[in-house]
C-alpha cells in the first residue's frame, strides 16, 4: 500500500484536492438550499410548501448517480458546457440538498412553538424571530444528523469518478488498472477518505458539545 | 378612553365554534380578569387581541387599530401590546439581559446602551438582578415568569395580556409572580389577564368577566358582588366548585 502511495503521491494528492474541493462546494451549497427549501417546506402558503414538498421527495428519491448524469450529460448538451467536476459536484449539491432540507425543518419544527409565539409577541417579524430565536436553536438540535450528512456527502463526492471529475476515487480506479494492484490501491484511496471524514466528524461533536452549554 | 373593543367577533377553528358573539371594552388603565372553565375560550379571546389568533367576522380593536381586518400589521399591534404566557416562552438561546434587551434594540430599534440601563432597573423591579446573565433553563418557574413580564415591559406597552400566568408554576413561587402583576397594574397599565388566581381576580381585578362555551356569561364591574352573588348558574357552579376545594 506504501508502494502505491508513494509512487502516485502526486495523481492521489490532486484527487484528494478535487474531492475537498467539490466536498466543501456541495456542503455549502447544499446547506443553503437544503435550508432554503426547508423553509418552503414550512411555508404557510400552501403552494410553497407544496413545491417544497415535491422538491425533496423528487431529489431524494432518485439515486445520486441519475442526477449526476443528468447534469452531466444533459446540461451540456442544452444548456451550457460544462465539465465533469462541475456536473458532479452541481449533482452532488441537489442530491444533498433534499437530504438536508428534510433535516432542518425536523430540527425547525422540534423548537417548541412558545419560542416562535414569544418572539412574535413582541413585535418581531417571521424573519427576525426565524434568525433570532428559531435558526440557533434548530441548529444546536441538528448538528448529529447534519454532521451525518456531510459525511454522506464527502464519501458520496466519489461519484465524481462517473463523470471524469478527477476526483480521488477517479485517480484511484485509473491507479489500480495500471498497476494491477486492486487491493493496495483502493485501501490507500479509503484511508485518503478517512483523513477527511474523521476530521469532519470529530469537528461535528466538538460543536455538539460546545453548542450543548448555553 | 377604550383600548380594547369587540364587537361582534366570532372565530372558528375549522368547524369548531371558539368564540361567539364576543362584545367587550376594555378602558386604558383597567384591569380585567376572565375567568371560566377550560375550553371556554378564555385563552382564543386574550390571544385574538394581540394577532396570535385571526378572528374571522365582526371588529376587534386595538389601540386603533382593527385586527378583523386582514390588511392590519399585525406586528405594529404587538409592538404596543405585550404578552405574558403559561409556559414563559423565554427565548431559550438567549441570556436574561437579551431577552429583555432584544424585542427594544431589534423591533423598537432603540440605543442599547439605553435599553441596557431600563433593563437592569425592570431585573431590579422584579427582584431578578442577579440573573442578568443567566439562561433561561438556570431559572425556576416563577423567576422564568417574571423575566417574561420584564421582558413585555421593556416594549413599554399600552396593554398587557396574561395567559394563566401562574398555572403552571410551583406554589410556592406564584406569590412573587402575582406581587409584580399587581404593582404593574397599580401603575395604572391596562390588563387583561386569563387566571385561575380568584385572589388576584377579586382584589386586583377592577372587572371580571366570566367566559363559558365560547361566550360571555357575565361581565360585573363590581368585581365583590359578581364573587358573594354570581348571576349566571354557570357562573355559579364554577366558583362553587373553584371555592369548595
Amino acid at each position: 500500500m506504501l508502494n502505491i502511495l508513494v509512487n502516485n503521491f502526486p495523481e492521489l494528492m490532486s484527487g484528494l484536492g478535487y474531492t475537498l474541493m467539490s466536498s466543501l462546494i456541495a456542503l455549502v451549497g447544499s446547506l443553503i438550499i437544503g435550508t432554503a427549501f426547508a423553509l418552503m417546506e414550512i411555508s404557510t402558503h400552501r403552494w410553497v410548501s407544496v413545491i417544497g414538498n415535491i422538491y425533496v421527495e423528487v431529489v431524494r428519491n432518485i439515486p445520486l448517480l441519475v442526477i449526476t448524469m443528468a447534469f452531466y450529460v444533459i446540461v451540456p448538451q442544452y444548456i451550457a458546457q460544462i465539465d465533469g467536476f462541475t456536473a458532479g459536484t452541481i449533482g452532488l449539491t441537489i442530491y444533498t440538498s433534499a437530504f438536508i432540507a428534510e433535516t432542518v425543518r425536523a430540527g425547525i419544527q422540534s423548537v417548541a412553538v412558545g419560542q416562535m409565539e414569544g418572539a412574535r409577541s413582541v413585535g418581531m417579524t417571521y424573519s427576525q424571530a426565524m434568525i433570532q430565536i428559531i435558526f440557533p436553536q434548530a441548529f444546536k438540535i441538528v448538528i448529529p444528523p447534519l454532521g451525518n450528512q456531510f459525511i454522506n456527502l464527502v464519501k458520496n463526492s466519489s461519484i465524481l469518478a462517473f463523470v471524469a471529475g478527477f476526483d480521488l476515487m477517479y485517480q484511484g480506479k485509473i491507479i489500480a488498472n495500471a498497476t494491477f494492484n486492486t487491493f493496495d490501491t483502493y485501501l490507500a484511496v479509503g484511508v485518503l477518505y478517512l483523513i477527511l471524514t474523521m476530521p469532519l466528524s470529530y469537528f461535528m461533536r466538538y460543536l455538539e458539545k460546545k453548542w450543548a452549554v448555553a | 378612553m377604550s383600548m380594547i373593543e369587540f364587537h361582534d367577533v366570532e372565530k372558528y377553528y375549522g368547524k369548531f365554534h371558539a368564540l361567539k358573539d364576543i362584545n367587550l371594552t376594555v378602558d386604558r388603565g383597567e384591569v380585567v380578569t376572565i375567568i371560566g372553565p377550560s375550553g371556554s375560550g378564555k385563552s382564543t379571546l386574550l390571544r385574538t387581541i394581540n394577532g396570535l389568533e385571526r378572528v374571522q367576522s365582526g371588529q376587534l380593536i386595538v389601540n386603533d387599530f382593527d385586527l378583523a381586518d386582514k390588511k392590519t400589521d399585525m406586528n405594529k399591534i404587538r409592538k404596543n401590546v405585550g404578552m405574558v404566557f403559561q409556559h414563559f416562552n423565554l427565548y431559550a438561546n438567549k441570556t436574561v439581559m437579551q431577552n429583555i434587551t432584544l424585542g427594544p434594540t431589534l423591533v423598537l430599534k432603540r440605543n442599547k446602551d439605553e435599553v441596557h440601563e431600563e433593563a437592569l432597573a425592570l431585573l431590579d423591579q422584579v427582584g431578578l438582578r442577579d440573573k442578568a446573565d443567566s439562561y433561561p433553563s438556570a431559572l425556576s418557574g416563577g423567576q422564568k415568569q417574571r423575566i417574561a413580564i420584564a421582558r413585555s415591559l421593556a416594549m413599554k406597552p399600552k396593554a398587557l395580556l396574561f395567559d394563566e400566568p401562574t398555572s403552571a408554576l410551583d406554589p410556592e413561587t406564584i406569590g412573587d409572580v402575582l406581587d409584580v402583576m399587581k404593582t404593574i397594574a397599580e401603575g395604572g397599565m391596562t390588563m387583561v389577564v386569563v387566571t385561575h388566581e380568584m385572589g388576584f381576580a377579586r382584589h386586583v381585578g377592577n372587572r371580571i368577566v366570566f367566559m363559558a362555551d365560547g361566550q360571555i356569561l357575565e361581565d360585573a364591574s363590581d368585581v365583590g358582588a359578581f364573587f358573594d352573588h354570581p348571576k349566571e348558574p354557570r357562573a355559579q357552579e364554577f366558583l362553587s366548585k373553584i371555592i369548595n376545594h
